[in-house]
């Protein structure tokens, strides 16, 4: 009978808790559906190799990280250095050049250094919309077996990289 | 100086509410007149104080002072005077100044008008709003303090974001709030009902003008935010269910559905713990918005600047007062028991079943507004839930109401006489589902089912309110005698019913029977859209006090007459580098044709073709004039004599025994 | 951290509701199916948006891919199917009618149906005859007046 009054509390406590936990989330991050799944076709220009292709299945066989930058793209400076990093210590990143020109690029990559084992150029943004790319930066995890195993929105940074992604390059550097 | 002068009136207001709130329950507790009678005079000077800070900001805006943060972040010295002003709530920090001086506001009129109010109530009702102020202040000053100073000072502001820098977006923010916040007198008055045990016919017709008051502030807002959005976004849209949007709407609902519980209360003795609920949820609503709002939680168009800390902050204040209220109300309601018995035919049983609809209405935006949030905590996908959604769910939960409506006044309390009723509703009925199907063959619409019910419902609606005013005209002798004789409380409730008529017939055809297209049109071209022809006439730049236009010229006639001539315009506002559309529209009762101007094709020709996006939209006026009815129908029910007769007759058995 | 770090007041500025034209060779069923369609998803680059409204390049391509698929004989599923393989549940913003969101579609009904049922029995339960007749407004005045006046008296 007096239960009932109670019933305001409960949806209070209810609240406040739903509430807790958004407070720790973006918004407007979307999470990749592609997680787990294997990495979309892909069939692209080599930047630098006149008539060169990277397709899908040359993802295969390691890890490697596949980074959606742009020169025009300002976040993509704040990462660059972390890549230069990485790519010091062994790990492979195959650039992607989403919605740019080779030469915004090649001026871009001269002036702050080249992290890219291969950067293709995805001008139109067609595999990007592939990928389900939807700005820049935005870095797919794949291991070996070519299957995305996570997706950093945003730039990259260590504590993304110790926490969710070295994992995944094993005991390598 | 000024602006230290401000900082420091807004710590002494925070240490006046402090004491506002002490003093007060304190001579409540020992039963001791005197200092229960500090309430008053701690809220009006609380007010004073606010209303000190809030100039000195103003000062700080219109003299240019860039040595506050927040002045630079939002102001610029090419800013127009009247933006300057409206400046200051312009961003997170001084829209909450605003809405304490609102607070503070309501807190004083409540000690102003309310002092012949027993004086228990009277003073925990100003002593809760004092607990309520305490919490805004704190959050100003600790998380969001529109005085922090700025070093090195700037040479210029940033300027204000030019999405505000339109004349509705000055009276917007300032109604809306009003609304919002003024719900916090019908909060307190159910604090203080939970508090002293005492729930009767006397406190329902102390708490009514209040509410009604903060509701038709609210619906003024609201109305006023989408004019807003419709004319200066250039989206032709009026409203998105958009998080920021269902922020304001749930407490509207909420309002809405208190009004009428409270009615029943006063009159029939009945409802009362379900009232004294409504008017916390009403309250809980305003800052759950609040929340949502500013804490970055949602997605929004609106949302602020975001910061941790603050959501933590008002999350923690929500917990606090929220946990309070609904603990005291889960303790003390049971003890109200209602009088009587309550027939479903009957004026209070369908006053609850309105009451139904809305909280269920109500119930779902909250749903869908936090659903996303909902899903992502328990891992089930992140989600969008949008208009399509809103629409499909709201409007089966809310029809039904539009049906009850017109029963309102034929349906009288205790038990209702089938017949009677049933013969009254014959006539506007016939007329309602006649006109609602002949409606859109006379605008020249084609016939679609949705448009005739809409049609229907509207029509009954306004057709059963104008109904009942003329019935009571007819009661008496003389014509005039009869208007002048109608009690303000009915033609306030004939209004507002009237006005959701005419609102949910704009609503209807705009919906259904809107036209849009993008064109491309070099000058002297011409486009044609719903019998309309739009030439363009080409652009002329056209500086601005603080910003660069292209202005177009768009002539329009309509069958080789002319009709109108529209000159939307694109701006690219100068300190921010930001580009906005100006909408132009050109309207009359039965439609509204909008341009908005896009983008010219060559990007280095201006003097080529450019993007336009043309609208005709049927009947878009009824939905701002529906919201202006309904707040109209508000602002009447308030001034009704007998708000003021109880005050009096509760005025002299009191005052008789005051000297002591 | 994030990307678009800047106020999102400022975002919405370079979110501005304004689509370039498109020039339309459907026909036009296709016409008003692509309109539809356009004003039913979600742009995630300005996420307060339709990809109709929104002058994002994204929302550009996403525009044109459905306007290519429209020419291709592709169904709406296809279309939405297409869309959320990419991006997830978060494109529509009607979302769909799945297991996850039953919640979301039918809780407001059971609720209208719970309130109704509760309403229909607080009426039954409240027709037995109990309780006196209702009090006026000003006789409970003079009762609580009374009341205040004992009051008074007892700390006096």
């Amino acid at each position: 009978m007096r239960l009932r009054y109670l019933v305001p509390v409960a949806l209070l406590l209810g609240l406040l808790v739903l509430l807790g936990i958004g407070l720790r989330h973006d918004p407007r991050e979307v999470p990749s559906p592609l997680i787990g799944k294997p990495a979309p076709a892909l069939s692209l220009a080599v930047l630098g190799r006149e008539g060169s292709l990277l397709k899908t299945e040359d993802l295969k066989g390691r890890p490697v990280l596949v980074n959606y930058f742009a020169s025009w793209c300002a976040a993509c400076v704040d990462e660059h250095p972390f890549l230069m990093q990485l790519a010091a210590k062994g790990v492979e990143i195959i650039g992607v050049d989403y919605k740019d020109t080779p030469e915004d690029v090649q001026a871009w990559l001269a002036r702050h250094g080249n992290p890219y084992r291969t950067v293709i150029s995805d001008p139109q943004g067609s595999a990007g919309l592939d990928w389900g790319v939807y700005g820049a930066p935005e870095t797919f995890v794949l291991d070996a077996q070519g299957t995305i195993v996570y997706k950093q929105i945003g730039a990259m940074n260590e504590r993304v990289w110790e926490d969710r992604i070295a994992q995944h390059f094993g005991s390598r550097p | 100086m000024i602006p230290e002068l401000g900082h420091f009136a807004l710590i002494a207001a925070l240490l006046v509410a402090v004491l506002q709130l002490l003093l007060p329950a304190w001579g409540v507790y020992r039963r001791d007149r005197r200092l229960m009678a500090t309430a008053a005079s701690a809220a009006q000077t609380q007010f004073l104080l606010i209303l000190t800070s809030y100039l000195c900001l103003t000062w700080a805006f219109v003299s240019r002072d860039w040595s506050l943060a927040y002045v630079a972040a939002n102001s610029h010295s090419d800013l127009p005077l009247a933006y300057r002003i409206s400046a200051v709530w312009g961003a997170h920090e001084g829209s909450m100044l605003l809405w304490v001086l609102m607070l503070s506001a309501w807190g004083a009129a409540v000690s102003v008008f309310n002092r012949r109010l027993p004086p228990d109530l009277a003073a925990t009702t100003l002593a809760v709003l004092g607990a309520v102020g305490i919490g805004f202040l704190l959050f100003i000053l600790l998380t969001s303090n529109p005085f922090t100073v700025n070093f090195p000072v700037p040479d210029n502001g940033r300027d204000l974001n030019p999405l505000l820098q339109d004349p509705g977006l000055v009276i917007h923010p300032p109604m809306l709030y009003m609304g919002y916040v003024g719900f916090s007198v019908a909060f307190a008055f159910a604090l203080a009902a939970l508090i002293s045990g005492r729930l009767d016919a006397a406190w329902a017709r102390w708490t009514r003008p209040w509410t009604t008051t903060a509701w038709l502030f609210l619906t003024g807002g609201i109305t006023l935010g989408s004019w807003w959005a419709y004319h200066e976004l250039g989206w032709g849209g009026w409203w998105f269910w958009d998080p920021v949007e269902n922020a304001s709407f749930m407490p509207w609902l909420v309002g809405t559905a208190l009004i009428h519980s409270l009615a029943v209360t006063e009159k029939r003795g009945q409802l009362k713990a379900w009232t004294v609920l409504l008017a916390i949820l009403a309250f809980a609503l305003s800052l759950l918005g609040t929340f949502l709002v500013r804490s970055g939680v949602l997605v929004s168009v609106h949302a602020f600047a975001t910061d941790p800390a603050r959501g933590i902050f008002i999350l923690s204040f929500l917990a606090a007062v929220l946990g309070i209220a609904f603990v005291l109300y889960a303790w003390r309601a049971p003890r109200f028991v209602s009088e009587g018995e309550l027939a479903l035919f009957s004026r209070e049983g369908l006053l609850l079943l309105n009451n139904v609809f809305l909280v269920t209405a109500a119930a779902a935006v909250l749903l869908g507004t936090l659903y996303p949030l909902l899903a992502e905590a328990f891992n089930l996908g992140k989600v969008s839930v949008g208009p399509p959604y809103f629409n499909m769910v709201f409007l089966p939960l809310t029809a039904p109401l539009a049906v009850l409506i017109g029963f309102a006044s034929s349906v009288g309390w205790k038990r209702a006489r089938v017949a009677e009723v049933f013969r009254r509703a014959r006539l506007p009925l016939l007329a309602a589902l006649i006109g609602g199907a002949l409606l859109p063959l006379l605008l020249g619409h084609r016939l679609l089912i949705p448009a005739v019910a809409g049609g229907v419902l509207a029509l009954w609606m306004l057709l059963t309110s104008v109904q009942e005013l003329w019935r009571r005209v007819r009661a008496r002798r003389e014509a005039w005698a009869g208007l002048t004789q109608i009690p303000r409380a009915v033609w306030g409730m004939s209004l507002a019913h009237a006005g959701l008529g005419v609102w949910v017939l704009g609503v209807t055809f705009v919906s259904l029977y809107s036209i849009e297209q993008d064109v491309r049109l070099g000058p002297g071209q011409t486009a044609e859209l719903a019998g309309y022809a739009f030439r363009f006439d080409g652009i002329v730049p056209r500086p601005g006090p603080n910003y660069d236009a292209d202005h177009a010229q768009v002539q329009i006639e309509h069958e080789g007459r002319p009709v109108a001539s529209l000159q939307p315009e694109k701006r690219l506002y100068r300190a921010t580098r930001q580009v906005m559309t100006e909408a132009a529209v050109d309207h009359t009762p039965l439609r509204d044709l909008y341009v908005a101007l896009g983008e010219p094709i060559d990007k280095n020709n201006a003097g080529g073709d450019w993007a336009l996006r043309l609208y005709y939209k049927p009947m878009m006026r009824l939905v701002w004039w529906g919201g202006v009815l309904m707040a109209l129908g508000g602002l009447i029910a308030v001034s009704d004599r007998r708000y003021r007769l109880a005050r009096v007759a509760s005025t002299q058995p009191l005052s008789s025994q005051v000297p002591a | 951290m994030r990307r678009n770090g800047v106020a999102a007041v400022s975002a919405l500025l370079l979110c501005l509701f304004f689509a370039t034209p498109h020039a339309s060779a459907l026909t036009p069923q296709d016409e008003a199916r692509y309109q539809t369609l356009i004003n039913q998803l979600r742009c995630l680059v300005c996420q307060n948006q339709t990809i109709a409204d929104s002058n994002a390049p994204l929302a550009a391509d996403l525009r044109e891919q459905v306007k290519k698929q429209i020419e291709a004989g592709r169904s709406d599923a296809e279309i939405k199917a297409y869309l959320t393989d990419r991006y997830g549940d978060f494109v529509l913003y009607k979302p769909p009618f799945k297991p996850t969101t039953w919640l979301l579609w039918i809780g407001p009904f059971v609720l209208l149906l719970l309130a109704v049922l509760l309403a229909l029995r607080f009426t039954r339960r409240r027709a037995s005859p109990v309780a006196p007749p209702v009090v006026d407004a000003q006789a409970l005045q003079a009762l609580l007046d009374a009341e205040h006046r004992e009051d008074e008296g007892a700390r006096r």
